[in-house]
């Protein structure tokens, strides 16, 4: 028994000790992960039932606008103008409405001043001056809109892309408004070139906050270099859209003084964007995707520019250049609602006035709407899509019929958030790719790009914003993201308040404020259509009594508006106005014609009458007036939008006792 | 009390807590799961597998002809048979404390992120690279660049409760 034999076997034990005790490590640690990867499921699960749940909304207020218009109610005078399609004048004549000249730019500005033709070396400036917060001066981006205008102008609706020259090609997916992933991307992957050729797939603005920067970048880079910058439009390219979700804001609070022309050039812009890229005829690249109707030759040949929003649909082209805006022509643009196709606008009898004319219309208004929105489904079939409320859901099938058909392999969208920034379905046929991490909240989620070569191989790099997320773990990301999803869910149930009060009240007959949990659970299914696992998330929303009942009184309690109740205005008056607010803000937006983020009181007024009307539910004049004189307003006879929706903010009562 | 919690209401609120958990992860509503999320599943609703005991579960409820998806039927006699045998017991706060320390030969009371991250992805059920980053990215004093294990396990443990 020498020393080797004793140091043999003690290291045996040693290291059978550790091996054991690895095991241990391992197994716990696992047990941990996948207790965070359900929380981040079902937080992941609870975004995006309600980012559709909220464009559900959209649609619902824009077929109620389209039926104001329908029907001659006095408010229609505040709304008629979205409706108007405007095409009265020339293409010229709108060049001089944009026109930057009379614009002078100050000394003090200390901003990149542009000069045209655009060269490669500015616009790399220009992405140094955005990354340093930097704002392009208003007459700059007018004259670079116009550019951009002039060039769309003349690009097919099918952008046709070649990997020869070895050249590999760098797609991108939807931006939305987030610079710093922009820039991220640059960083690893290199700004666009000659021998770098980019196409960006879409939704470029709305919800972030640096949109029209990006869109800057883009154009510009677009103009230095047409033959190697692609632009797809995405279903956010919208003046409709960009009401609701951020982008018409942004360029106001911008741009005070010339936001409004802008935004008017860009509408332009928006609609002549090309509808798809294809790469070597081989792989199509469209920001929503197909239907089983889909056809790249009736794709090529349609007048993109005519399909201003989703919203609107397009009309008929008038001989005269007077403004007719007679009813029956109104008839004749309603995007019918067939058997199986999903209508964006209030859907309505066609009569017998069917001719040729009005169905190409139509049938080339449902085959953008379906390039824009639809998604991938993984069963067979092609139906309306009804969470979105256009486009449609299209099975496996439709995408091989669709590729065989047109000899393509491979589909790459866009339109839906990833949590890896890509995912494949459809037995790899199709791509989904999302370049905006973190998109619904801190660390949700990671964007990611794709480079193709001639091998046409997807290769992918994977990133993550990182300014936000510097210094949080996994766990402490899934947590926080949690944190603020259910935040979200409890606004929900706050604003279904008395709705799940009388549901429970319903089951709980004697008022004993209890309820078990599978009735809770139903009792909320029903009245929120919300598709989320209920049962699993109900210890975080709900509290329970120890012989497992629920307390459902508990967590209304602790929620209220800012806004206090005053004489004539009722707590429940306000929690509606919450409610909608959404709709409420996107209202007065359409009615601000002038854009100035002021309207009227007399315009006020109406608004909350429309309102009123849409809910079907009384705000008599004492509460508006109410409301008019609550809200501070500026000496000026007119009510602020940002100030008026401030007051509808939810906030936690505990919080405020502290 | 007893009656209260008879063997019945047991395995009732049993099986709810597995049809909910399942239902996380079915995510067309068509009562299958991808066989991968098997362990995400199970490990979910509080047990403690190895990577070889899932191998195991898995194989018994994988279909004659492997399809990918586990069907609800298969799952549900198995897992409740899991739950209440309790099976896969859980790894107390000592325990885990304990084998931190075997780890630590030198006693430091703390471990080099290359110790750890040789035991861990190389002995007993290795760890992809993956789960090693993001068991760093917890576990790393950001100041001292090492593994306070005890700190570590407290806090660990701390979270799985609220």
């Amino acid at each position: 028994m020498g020393c080797g034999v004793t140091k043999t076997s003690e290291f045996n034990r040693k290291f059978d000790k550790a091996m054991k005790a690895a095991v241990l490590i391992q197994r716990w640690y696992r047990q941990y992960a996948a207790r965070m990867e359900v929380r981040r499921r079902y937080t992941w699960n609870i975004f995006q039932s309600m980012e559709y749940a909220d464009l559900q909304d959209q649609i619902k207020l824009y077929n109620f606008l389209g039926y104001l218009m329908d029907n001659f109610t006095p408010s229609r005078n505040l709304i008629s103008h979205i409706f108007r399609e405007n095409e009265v004048c020339r293409d010229a004549e709108w060049e001089r409405y944009f026109s930057y000249n009379n614009i002078t730019v100050p000394d003090i500005y200390s901003g990149p001043r542009l000069t045209f033709p655009l060269d490669m070396d500015q616009a790399a400036h220009l992405v140094e001056a955005f990354k340093n917060k930097q704002q392009l001066h208003s007459r700059y981006v007018l004259q670079l809109l116009l550019e951009t205008w002039k060039l769309l102008r003349v690009l097919p609706n099918i952008n046709r892309v070649s990997t020869c020259h070895s050249k590999e090609i760098t797609i991108c997916g939807d931006l939305h408004g987030q610079l710093e992933d922009l820039l991220l991307i640059f960083y690893k992957n290199g700004m666009p070139s000659l021998e770098k050729p980019y196409v960006f797939n879409g939704d470029y603005v709305d919800r972030g906050k640096d949109s029209i920067e990006i869109l800057l970048i883009l154009f510009a880079f677009l103009l230095v270099f047409p033959g190697d910058v692609y632009l797809n439009r995405g279903n956010h390219e919208d003046h409709i859209i960009n009401l609701r979700y951020g982008f018409t804001k942004e360029v106001l609070n911008k741009y005070k003084l010339h936001g409004k022309r802008i935004l008017k050039l860009l509408q332009k812009i928006f609609s002549w964007l090309p509808l798809v890229t294809v790469i070597d005829q081989r792989v199509l690249i469209v920001h929503g995707g197909i239907s089983d109707t889909t056809d790249l030759a009736l794709i090529a040949r349609v007048d993109r520019h005519r399909y201003v929003s989703a919203l609107r649909p397009p009309k008929k082209k008038t001989p005269s250049r007077t403004n007719v805006y007679a009813d029956s022509e109104r008839y004749d643009e309603m995007i019918i609602c067939k058997n199986r196709r999903g209508s964006l606008t209030f859907p309505k009898p066609f009569g017998a006035r069917e001719s040729f004319q009005r169905r190409s219309l139509q049938d080339f208004s449902s085959t953008i709407l379906d390039l824009l929105w639809s998604d991938p489904m993984s069963h067979d079939g092609c139906i309306p899509n009804e969470v979105r409320g256009g486009g449609c859901y299209w099975g496996p099938d439709v995408t091989e019929g669709f590729l065989n058909r047109h000899n393509l392999q491979l589909i790459i969208r866009s339109h839906e958030c990833k949590q890896d920034g890509y995912e494949f379905c459809h037995n790899r046929k199709v791509l989904t790719l999302f370049s905006a991490s973190n998109y619904y909240e801190v660390g949700s989620n990671r964007g990611a790009f794709v480079r193709l070569g001639p091998d046409l191989v997807p290769y992918f790099v994977q990133y993550q914003a990182t300014s936000m997320t510097r210094g949080l773990s996994f766990p402490q990301n899934v947590k926080r993201t949690e944190h603020t999803a259910l935040k979200v869910l409890r606004e929900q149930l706050f604003v279904h308040k008395s709705d799940l009060l009388s549901a429970f009240q319903e089951i709980d007959k004697e008022n004993t404020g209890l309820i078990c949990l599978n009735d809770w659970a139903s009792a909320i299914e029903r009245v929120l259509h919300l598709d989320l696992p209920w049962r699993v998330l109900h210890p975080q929303l709900v509290s329970s009594t120890t012989d497992g009942k629920l307390d459902y009184h508990g967590w209304f309690r602790d929620l209220a508006l800012k806004k206090p109740s005053s004489e004539h205005i009722e707590q429940t008056m306000l929690e509606t106005l919450y409610r909608h607010r959404s709709t409420l803000e996107t209202i007065f937006r359409i009615v601000d014609t002038d854009n100035s983020g002021l309207i009227t009181f007399e315009d006020f007024r109406q608004t909350l009458k429309l309102l009123s009307a849409y809910l079907k539910m009384e705000i008599s004049d004492e509460v508006i007036n109410e409301l008019v004189i609550s809200t501070d307003t500026n000496n000026d006879g007119s009510i602020d939008i940002d100030e008026f929706m401030e007051a509808f903010r939810l906030v936690d009562k505990k919080l405020k006792q502290q | 009390m007893a009656d209260k919690y008879s063997a019945d209401t047991i395995i009732t609120e049993t099986q709810k807590r597995i049809s909910n958990a399942f239902d996380v992860f079915d995510h067309e509503s068509n009562k299958t799961v991808d066989v991968r999320e098997i362990g995400t599943i199970i490990r979910s609703l509080g047990c403690f597998p190895s990577e070889a005991d899932l191998h195991d579960i898995i194989a018994e409820l994988e279909e004659e002809e492997p399809t990918g998806f586990v069907r609800y039927e298969k799952f549900l006699p198995t897992m409740t048979k899991i739950l209440l045998e309790r099976k896969f017991r859980p790894i107390t706060e000592d325990l885990l404390l304990q084998a931190f320390e075997v780890l630590d030969q030198q006693k430091k009371g703390h471990l080099e992120p290359e110790e750890l991250t040789k035991y861990l992805t190389q002995e007993g059920e290795p760890f992809t690279q993956e789960e090693m980053d993001e068991m760093l990215s917890a576990a790393v004093d950001p100041d001292k660049n090492v593994i306070l294990y005890k700190d570590f396990v407290s806090m660990m443990t701390f979270d799985d409760t609220r």
